[in-house]
């Protein structure tokens, strides 16, 4: 088996399932809100930020932000590892692109806590 | 095959047709091009909804001025834009998994599957425009 020290699992299976496990958590999260927009019309602030204030939805909202790192990390990879065949200007893609995934969940924890 | 042209056959100097724009491709190759690109397309764009997120949950002022923002036609532009990714996206995924599961993995099923995976979200993405207009 032949192992790239680059990919998130060090295995080509275990990205796979990484890819599958965070895409139906990421589903869930989206056709959650997308449902409670549809549901609720005129949306206000005070129904907002109660959502938001809600633990289960504060724990729904990381899990889906992990999970969002850890897919977009792999697939930013199969696209590197794909299209890019200049090991500097694939290290350098792949740097930037964990390096924005980092800041997306910092900033995301960030706005969902507060100070 | 002859030893002389076994040899030019695997000879350096065979031509390679790499120019993209000669290939035929096939439906599935399509759909599973555009589902790289939505992905990287929905990379880029979390970036608006996080910011969008900030802001709606910065406190009612914020909230309100938001909600003016999306009112603007660009606004409404970028938001179906992102979500007509993520929608295709989504499918294309969503026939992903059925596919890992065994359903449609014949050359005929991944034909029909790609014509879905384009039917739906094509649909999906009116039916989301309609709702954001």
């Amino acid at each position: 088996m032949v192992a790239n020290i680059t990919s998130l699992g060090r295995s080509g299976l275990y990205d796979w399932m990484v890819q599958r496990v965070t895409a139906v958590v990421l589903a869930a999260y989206i056709l959650f809100l997308l449902g409670y927009f549809i549901s609720t019309p005129d949306l206000t602030y005070a129904d907002w930020s109660e959502l938001f204030a809600c633990t289960a939805m504060k724990i729904f909202t990381l899990m889906a932000l992990i999970s969002l790192s850890a897919h977009a990390w792999v697939g930013m990879w199969t696209i590197s590892t794909d299209y890019l065949k200049n090991g500097v200007v694939r290290f350098l893609f792949q740097g930037t692109c964990g390096g924005i995934m980092f800041v997306y969940f910092v900033w995301g924890v960030q706005i969902l806590w507060g100070l | 095959m002859g030893q002389k042209e076994c040899e030019e056959a695997v000879s350096d100097n065979r031509p390679v047709n790499l120019d993209l724009s000669q290939f035929s491709f096939p439906l599935p190759a399509i759909t599973s091009v555009i589902h790289r690109a939505t992905g990287l397309i929905l990379f880029v764009g979390v970036a608006f909804v996080l910011w969008a997120f900030q802001e709606s949950l910065s406190g009612e002022e914020s909230f309100n001025a938001m909600k003016s923002v999306m009112q603007g036609f660009l606004a409404k532009l970028i938001l179906w834009g992102i979500l007509s990714a993520l929608l295709y996206h989504l499918v294309a995924g969503t026939k992903h998994l059925l596919m890992d599961m065994g359903i449609g993995e014949t050359l005929e099923g991944g034909k029909l599957g790609a014509k879905i995976t384009l039917v739906v979200s094509i649909v999906l993405i009116l039916i989301t425009g309609v709702w954001i207009w």
